[in-house]
């Protein structure tokens, strides 16, 4: 059983307490680096990133990743940009303001002093990555660019065309890579971690299977780093791409991390509408695109006209008008429900009525087509490459999706979680966005955590085990949750059903979207507690996992799925327990006379952090309380 | 639609493969070519038969997973298209349709359309990167980069490793990846420093893996991002200066 939560948030002035801690917390001197071994599991930002980090401080690194280059980790895909405190517009913005704007984004349901050095360290970042060659968007004058993103009145964004994450995770992965030519970094890609390896309380190793090969093997370390992202595909259909998973996270939570916030979920409000049943995805459109893109759908739900038939008085831009010191930039929660709204309305518009207009023509007479493309073209290419209509002359077609998960494995202010020497990083933890992330904040935690945190909190908890040898991987912990991988990957492989895991997937999904989606209530919640369970139980009887090769993805899926259903189930009962709304948690028992998301700080001002209790038991959820010393909390308002 | 798909199947590497024909009806030309590919899978695994592997995660056309040789063509007919974006309208009605894994001696097949693409990362290993350990960065704003520069150095960025350009090319040259890695780099200022050590190691790393560049320019019609192989140019200028350059004269930058 687990006592009272410990942020281990340091004393002292919000704007101090990093520098303080920086100075109060043990280190490693370099010539004792090397002695320690360090698992990071995930080559994304905060993998690569750490990585880097680690192997040129001198630590013997070992990195996993089940891709077949660490540059495909799924960071690769975010387009817009990255948020820094940098104030080089000279436009009012500061650290502070990063971190009010951050906080308040997140509904404040995230800690104050992480915020703050997240803002801090921001402004470090673009150092580091324009020294590394990002070659960020510039002025004529060789300067850095800025644009603007939702929940923010200044530009703070910094942005490489629409590829910034492509660009950013290739820096990270470029210096991570100059390491493993050194030989401090040893690098093993295709291997999927399938279990985390405890003993007497603290994380030692994990299990890992080799994807071309089948073998299973044991890894052990003084430290272990989980960088394996969200956990959006537990909708099926989401942005994330295929590979994206929880089971590195889940198996973590299995042997004992708490799970944060898990029904904290951001559904972005510029993705491309399903066309039809077959959809394995949906892809993202960038946010970047409100900077000149207006939002509208037709006052008439049975106007059939073409948009540039309809006249501008029978348009209805209901950001514009509801929200006119946002307008188009209000945090994407409060885009999202309200793209909802007038869908649900019948106001919808496309051949399924399933999305809103996202207009340029606008901006195109303003600043003409050469700029707009300049800005854009990349994003127009990929629309009508997937729609077949070109943006510049047709409105986009805008719907919102799954995009990001807030929560994630519970972590103090070291990004430690509940289990000694299990480290956290990037969007795999729960610490820094709330209830809501800002637009271009992921990119920024996830190289925070990675380059500019990990570095000092993974040496203050090393300091301690200075002479101590990892534990040896023939120990029974190694061997035991060795057989549990092998027998789990038998139990798999001899279901023996009739359906394909991505038949249960996509009905996972449907549950998931219906009833923990955009909206949520009590009954519907409910109906999931009951709806998912027998899914599950029909899975492990009727999946069919067919290949008897090696190499077979039939069975990384299953057993990726298999690890999605009791996510799931837990993210439906965090957002039965939170009777409140809070950013991209929408309880419709609880919403203001307008409509908004209302909070209740009196019960919720908390994060949940839930217990794994075995199989079959109900999780027992934990909570640390959140205490705002600087920010005021009141109601959000865009208006 | 109704298509017919010839595919290739290898149990894995070093087996011997062979071309399978499968029947595909009632395909919607929304659909993607992967999702197309994921109904043949799910009605294989439905007739109790091993689905096809092949490489995909994002979907958007970004990390580079993806890439088969669809009727010969690295990423299929669409130009400046990965096969993840390509779409069924590019088809029509009653085609058959040839897919096959990259071509390429250095890219060994491991099953079915997957191979193994590591000696790209090999490539990068060798000096694919500007040295500037964490901490130690000067102000973002300290040294301007005339926007030409950030521009084209983003054009070569643009890359996804997908090594298309390997697979359009006749002798499996490395060119295009490796002059858009090295090109990204040494066309901005911070790259300046590790220069020609960059473009030396790098080239010389390719070369034991790949075959030879003779300018077909295949590798620029593949490319799902329109790289140009006008970065072949200025790498093959950076590499002949270098071997000036790197000779050991203190001094004679």
């Amino acid at each position: 059983m687990i006592g009272e939560l410990n942020s281990n948030i340091p004393a002292g002035p919000l704007a101090d307490k990093w520098t303080n801690h920086k100075f109060s917390m043990k280190l490693v001197a370099p010539h004792n680096r090397r002695k320690f071994d360090v698992i990071i599991v995930g080559t994304g930002l905060a993998g690569a990133s750490a990585a880097a980090t680690l192997g040129e401080q001198g630590y013997r690194v070992k990195v996993f990743t089940y891709h077949d280059s660490p540059r495909r980790a799924h960071s690769i895909a975010a387009q817009g940009g990255i948020n820094a405190a940098k104030n080089y517009k000279a436009d009012g913005d500061s650290v502070y303001r990063l971190f009010y704007d951050t906080i308040k984004g997140g509904d404040y349901r995230a800690r104050e002093a992480n915020v703050h050095r997240l803002a801090e360290v921001s402004v470090n970042i673009i150092d580091q990555m324009v020294a590394q060659g990002v070659p960020f968007a510039r002025e004529y004058g060789g300067l850095l660019d800025n644009r603007s993103f939702g929940g923010a009145q200044v530009s703070r964004t910094f942005y490489a065309r629409g590829q910034t994450g492509q660009q950013l995770l290739l820096g990270a992965y470029q210096q991570m890579m100059k390491q493993v030519g050194l030989g401090t970094v040893q690098l093993h890609t295709r291997t999927e971690m399938l279990d985390l390896v405890v003993k007497d309380g603290q994380a030692c190793g994990v299990i890992v299977r080799d994807l071309v090969t089948g073998e299973v093997s044991r890894h052990s370390a003084h430290a272990v780093l989980l960088c394996t992202g969200g956990y959006g595909n537990v909708f099926f259909l989401s942005t994330n791409a295929k590979y994206s998973n929880a089971t590195a996270s889940w198996r973590a939570h299995r042997r004992g991390a708490l799970f944060g916030n898990p029904c904290f979920t951001q559904i972005h409000p510029t993705c491309i509408p399903a066309s039809d049943e077959f959809q394995s995805k949906l892809t993202l459109m960038s946010e970047s695109l409100r900077n000149d893109g207006r939002i509208w759908v037709p006052l008439n739900p049975d106007d059939t006209r073409s948009p540039d038939q309809i006249p501008e008085a029978e348009r209805d831009y209901f950001l514009e008008r509801k929200y006119p010191a946002f307008g188009n930039l209000v945090p994407r929660d409060v885009a999202s429900r309200n793209a909802k709204t007038v869908v649900d309305e019948g106001r919808g518009v496309g051949p399924l009525k399933n999305g809103v207009y996202l207009d340029f023509s606008e901006a195109i007479g303003r600043l003409g087509e050469k700029v707009i493309f300049e800005r854009y073209g990349n994003l127009f290419e990929m629309y009508e490459r997937i729609t077949d209509e070109d943006p510049m002359k047709v409105p986009m077609r805008i719907y919102p999706a799954v995009h990001y998960t807030m929560g994630g494995l519970w972590v103090d202010y070291h990004l430690m979680s509940n289990i000694p020497g299990l480290f956290v990083l990037g969007e795999a933890n729960f610490s820094d966005h709330g209830a809501n992330r800002l637009g271009a904040s992921a990119l920024m935690q996830g190289l925070a955590d990675g380059y500019f945190v990990i570095s000092y909190t993974l040496a203050n908890y090393l300091a301690g085990m200075l002479g101590q040898s990892p534990v040896p991987v023939d120990d029974p912990v190694f061997a035991e949750a060795e057989q549990e991988v092998d027998d789990r990957i038998k139990r798999l492989l001899s279901i023996g059903g009739t359906r394909s895991v991505d038949h249960y997937h996509r009905e996972l999904g449907k549950i998931m979207w219906d009833y923990c989606g955009m909206a949520r209530n009590k009954a519907g919640l409910e109906k999931a507690l009951t709806e998912i369970p027998s899914l599950r139980e029909e899975f492990w009887k009727d999946a069919r996992v067919l290949g008897d090769g090696p190499m077979n993805q039939s069975l990384e899926r299953a057993g990726r799925i298999a690890d999605f259903f009791e996510l799931a189930e837990l993210m439906v009962r965090d957002a039965l327990a939170r009777e409140e709304s809070c950013g991209g948690h929408f309880r419709e028992e609880s919403q203001t006379p307008e409509g908004e998301a209302l909070r209740n700080d009196d019960e919720y001002a908390h994060v949940s952090a839930w217990e794994w209790t075995g199989e079959g038991n109900e999780p027992v959820m934990h909570k640390e309380p959140l205490v705002f010393e600087n920010v005021e909390l009141t109601q959000r308002s865009y208006k | 639609m109704h298509v017919k798909l010839h595919v290739w199947r290898q149990a894995g590497p070093g087996t011997e493969g062979r071309m399978e024909t499968y029947d595909v009806p009632d395909i919607s030309p929304e659909m993607s070519f992967l999702e197309m590919l994921d109904i043949v899978n799910e009605r294989l695994v439905t007739e109790g038969k091993e689905p096809i592997a092949f490489e995909h995660d994002c979907r958007e056309g970004i990390c580079g997973s993806c890439g088969m040789m669809i009727n010969g063509q690295a990423h299929g007919p669409q130009k400046g298209t990965a096969t993840c974006q390509l779409h069924m309208r590019k088809f029509k009605d009653g085609d058959e349709i040839y897919v096959e894994p990259w071509r390429a001696k250095a890219f060994p097949v491991l099953k079915d359309l997957i191979v193994d693409r590591a000696p790209l990362d090999k490539i990068i290993e060798a000096g694919g990167f500007i040295t500037a350990p964490t901490g130690s960065a000067p102000d973002a704003n300290l040294i301007p980069v005339p926007k030409e520069a950030a521009d084209a150095a983003m054009d070569a960025a643009a890359c996804i490793g997908c090594g298309a350009c390997v697979a359009a090319c006749p002798n499996s040259a490395g060119q295009l990846f490796t002059a858009a890695k090295v090109q990204h780099l040494n066309l901005l200022p911070q790259g300046q420093a590790e220069r020609y050590q960059r473009v030396q190691a790098m080239v010389d790393t390719m070369e034991e893996f790949f075959g030879s560049c003779t300018n077909h320019g295949e590798c620029q019609e593949a490319c799902p991002k329109e790289i140009s192989i006008d970065f072949i140019a200025y790498l093959n200028r950076d590499y002949a200066k270098a071997m000036i350059k790197n000779r050991k004269l203190a001094g004679q930058r």
